[in-house]
């Protein structure tokens, strides 16, 4: 994954995508996230015991939704897809795993 | 540098190890609110209470949509009630009972904590009228709960405290009876309390807290217990180190937690309590843990060991975890609360006695502990100094909740729903303590508080 430091502009989301392995799914969730114009940084998937995981980093600095409204856009989306689908504050994972 | 795997591990936690923050408590003090008309200091609680958590609820959940970790209960602890109402010119602080219900229902928090005393060392007139008053207020209110103090490691016990405290339990049972007995479920009695714990029914404002704080209890037996399990044939080094990575991870969530609340809220960041707080979801139960230790049920020989090394891993993971560490602080042993000690109560593995040589080891104490209704209040007294003396001897924070099941018998259960899950009903000795409670005075503090 990037190099995400504490306090680089610290606006970044990390979205996860867990689920059963389908076509298109990193397109349905890259479009939503064009459309609130949310930048793309870094994605990466595996395949973890036949399920489908992917991690994408995005930067929300110049979105035009917050957060909570962006969540609700990918769970309405992963319900559609039947994967599920979150969005959490990079903050989560750098407090949890990063002294 | 985040990986994928530290990313899956923590959204793992939050999604298949229940892993939550369990309570954001304000701290509120309500030194400022004492008046001689009690309708006056009513007035002035529901007031200061309703303007200063008016958005605790709403900052809890924007900060569990921020961060995707579900922050369970958002909740309220005040200054002792019977400091603030010893200036009322009233004997009956039921009124104040109904205030922090009411303001608490308005601010849409789920438990309100500071319906208390402290009476390690004796009574004041508040003290006596707060007590007097405990089985009515818990019976009439929803939200409120109610804690006292009867003994410390520098002063001793109160028995007079114990034994009317045993009195009270006793008749809050009566009281509620209609409802399993739920009063009880919010009455604790306490040895050595902190003033900064942030878990119900416990939790008031102490008197050296500032003005207004936010404290946190984190939760994670689940995640806890699936670490253990990955080290299933390795010594007991690798175990507590284990937990103690374990126990840091959970904290470090707690701690990111009540910074930001706090810097929502506009107050002060208290402490986090590090507590493994179970709740009766399956996979959510420190009796799990210790089972996932090796022992084939909670409560067998082993347990208090076992117990020991969790309760200390925890600690020493989540006090690199947070700046400030307070409250209890521990590993919770609730029997209604978790669904291994509900097992191994049922299977007759884990006794009361067994329960209570586990409470020298851990954080909290004879914990939601369901006996026969027809229990003297003299037993339950009984019970409570017992209790009470294993906090007073090894300088710890021990406590009693302990409901007596009306009409009920060993082999039936109370069944509370939600976070306080069913309580099978526990024998008791039968052999009298009546004697020994009645005697009155104290109980003298040990040698080791002369350390001055």
């Amino acid at each position: 994954m990037k190099h995400l430091k504490k306090g680089e502009g610290g606006n970044r989301v990390i979205i996860s995508v867990i689920g059963k392995d389908r076509v298109g799914i990193i397109a349905e969730v890259t479009t939503i996230l064009q459309q609130s114009n949310i930048n793309v940084l870094d994605i990466s998937q595996t395949i973890m015991q036949d399920l489908f995981a992917m991690i994408l980093v995005a930067d929300m600095n110049e979105s035009k939704v917050d957060m909570a409204e962006l969540k609700d856009l990918l769970i309405a989306k992963g319900e559609e897809l039947g994967v599920r689908i979150d969005a959490q504050h990079e903050d989560v994972f750098l407090y949890m795993h990063r002294i | 540098m985040l990986t994928m795997k530290e990313i899956l591990e923590t959204i793992r936690m939050v999604q298949e190890e229940n892993l939550d923050i369990r309570t954001i408590t304000m701290g509120i003090s309500l030194r400022d609110c004492a008046h001689p008309d009690p309708k006056v200091a009513t007035g002035k609680i529901y007031d200061k209470v309703t303007r200063l958590a008016e958005r605790l609820v709403v900052t809890g959940e924007e900060i569990e949509k921020e961060y995707g970790i579900p922050i369970v209960n958002k909740r309220i602890s005040v200054t002792p009630i019977s400091m603030v109402a010893e200036a009322s010119d009233t004997d009956d602080y039921v009124i104040f009972a109904k205030a922090l219900d009411e303001a608490a229902e308005q601010v849409g928090v789920n438990f309100i904590g500071g319906f208390s005393a402290l009476v390690h060392k004796g009574f004041t007139k508040g003290d006596r009228i707060l007590i007097d008053s405990i089985p009515e207020a818990l019976d009439v209110t929803h939200r409120v709960c109610s804690s006292v103090n009867v003994a410390t490691t520098k002063d001793g016990i109160n028995m007079d405290a114990v034994y009317r405290m045993g009195q009270v339990v006793v008749e809050t049972a009566r009281r509620t009876a209609d409802r399993d007995g739920l009063g009880c479920a919010k009455l604790v009695v306490f040895a050595n309390v902190p003033e900064d714990n942030p878990f119900m029914a416990g939790a008031f404002h102490g008197v050296g807290e500032p003005e207004c704080v936010i404290n946190v209890g984190v939760s994670g037996p689940g995640v806890v217990k699936n670490a253990v399990e990955k080290v299933k044939d390795q010594d007991f080094g690798v175990l507590a180190d284990t937990v103690k990575k374990t126990a840091f991870k959970i904290t470090r969530m707690g701690e990111l937690v009540g910074r930001t609340a706090a810097k929502k809220l506009n107050v002060p960041f208290g402490i986090v309590d590090l507590s493994l707080a179970p709740t009766p979801a399956v996979g959510d139960s420190v009796a799990e843990v210790l089972e996932a230790m090796g022992l084939e049920r909670c409560g067998t020989h082993g347990t208090t060991a076992a117990l020991a090394l969790l309760n200390d891993a925890v600690k020493k993971g989540g006090a690199m975890a947070s700046g400030y560490v307070g409250g209890l602080s521990g590993a919770f042993i609730p029997v209604s609360e978790d669904a291994g000690m509900i097992r191994a109560v049922e299977e007759g593995v884990l006794t009361l006695e067994k329960l209570e040589a586990m409470t020298c080891v851990c954080s909290v104490g004879l914990d939601m502990i369901a006996v026969p209704g027809d229990t003297p209040a003299e037993t339950i007294a009984a019970i409570i100094a017992d209790e009470v003396a294993i906090g007073m001897i090894n300088m710890k924070t021990t406590a009693v909740r302990i409901i007596p099941a009306l009409g009920k018998k060993v082999g039936d259960s109370v069944e509370f729903g939600g976070l306080l899950g069913k309580a099978p009903v526990m024998p008791v000795k039968q052999a009298s303590s009546s004697l020994f409670v009645k005697r009155g005075g104290r109980i003298p503090a040990p040698i080791h508080s002369l350390k001055n």
